[in-house]
């Protein structure tokens, strides 16, 4: 038997029509136990509405070392923000 | 009548206090993070649910005694919990058979105290049993994850069921002030729930890989306050603060 737990990544909704968060991670044998420890850790003062889990190894990440490329050419491309449009005053949170 | 109320609230709540007491003690210390999280919030559940009945006691006796009072005041011939969850935390085995053990009854009871004609009763029992559904997933899990585990880990969980075993039948033990109430239609008949109780408890069992232990002598006292030498100890915890300190508060 191996002797740690694979570790999971926890995805909490806090509220019906918001989206799932990254709230952190967890140790677990298996999905099952991962969602229990998930509602214990994270979901105990009440935070959420539903949680998915997903083991931490099916997660791809960027590598910062790419950030140069992956990320640096948007940097100055202002334009592809909507902000060069005059908003009516009645429209408010954008 | 008064006076069988609050004994009858006393049994009920202190199955929780003193479990929750026992379930305190892992704070920090279980097999894992997530497991102690999990231990320690049922121990708050229990303590929550504790706060609701003696509240619901002090009212009833209207003789200017408070929860905590109740909670922290009494001598150990006082307490009216069964042997069972005074029981020490001698490795996760043990307390993951006492807490199924425990729950299993919990569950069934809630369920008909639902029903309960005084509406206080019932409705802490209504609050209650949604977190207890949650202690009874949390425990036959387990059950079932470590007596169907490693041949270590079913060896300790058939070890735990056999020393624990003894404590099931008070828990369904009913006492004078509960067949007075019985008959008010206030307190559960607890006499009919044991069959449901053996029969799922044989179900939990046999799906853990465990064997429901032949037992011959039943453990009880508890519930008429003769407990086991573990009691002292805890109450030495639980109420050192109001003993050294009276009336202290923060």
């Amino acid at each position: 038997m191996k002797k740690n737990w694979p570790l999971w990544e926890v995805f909490v909704r806090s509220k019906n029509g918001l989206e799932h968060r990254h709230f952190g991670s967890l140790h677990a044998a298996d999905a099952e136990m991962a969602l229990e420890n998930a509602r214990d850790v994270y979901t105990r003062r009440n935070e959420g509405v539903s949680i998915w889990v997903v083991e931490s190894k099916y997660i791809t990440a960027s590598n910062p070392e790419n950030n140069p490329e992956m990320f640096e050419p948007a940097k100055d491309k202002v334009y592809r923000h909507p902000t060069f449009y005059d908003l009516p005053d009645e429209i408010k949170h954008m | 009548m008064k006076e069988n109320l609050y004994q009858y609230i006393l049994e009920i709540a202190d199955n929780c206090l003193i479990l929750g007491q026992r379930l305190g003690e892992l704070c920090g210390h279980g097999p894992n993070l997530e497991t102690d999280i999990a231990c320690t919030n049922i121990s708050l559940d229990l303590l929550g649910q504790v706060r609701s009945y003696y509240q619901y006691a002090a009212q009833v006796m209207e003789d200017g005694r408070t929860e905590d009072d109740i909670a922290f005041m009494r001598m150990e011939r006082e307490y009216r919990n069964t042997l069972l969850v005074e029981q020490p935390n001698t490795d996760f085995a043990f307390i993951i058979s006492r807490q199924f053990m425990f729950d299993l009854y919990h569950y069934l009871f809630l369920k008909e105290l639902q029903h309960s004609r005084d509406l206080s009763l019932s409705a802490i029992a209504s609050k209650s049993i949604k977190e207890v559904s949650y202690h009874l997933r949390f425990s036959s899990d387990w059950m079932k994850r470590l007596g169907d585990g490693t041949e270590e880990s079913q060896r300790r969980m058939q070890a735990a069921i056999n020393t624990l075993w003894p404590y099931f039948e008070e828990l369904f033990e009913i006492s004078d002030a509960g067949k007075a109430l019985i008959k008010e239609g206030i307190a559960v008949d607890t006499k009919g729930l044991k069959k449901d109780y053996l029969n799922s408890a044989r179900e939990y069992l046999q799906e853990a890989n465990l064997i429901m232990p032949e037992v011959e002598h039943f453990m009880k006292g508890g519930k008429s306050g003769v407990h086991s030498e573990h009691m002292g100890y805890i109450l030495a915890d639980l109420q050192y603060m109001q003993r050294a300190y009276p009336n202290m508060n923060w």
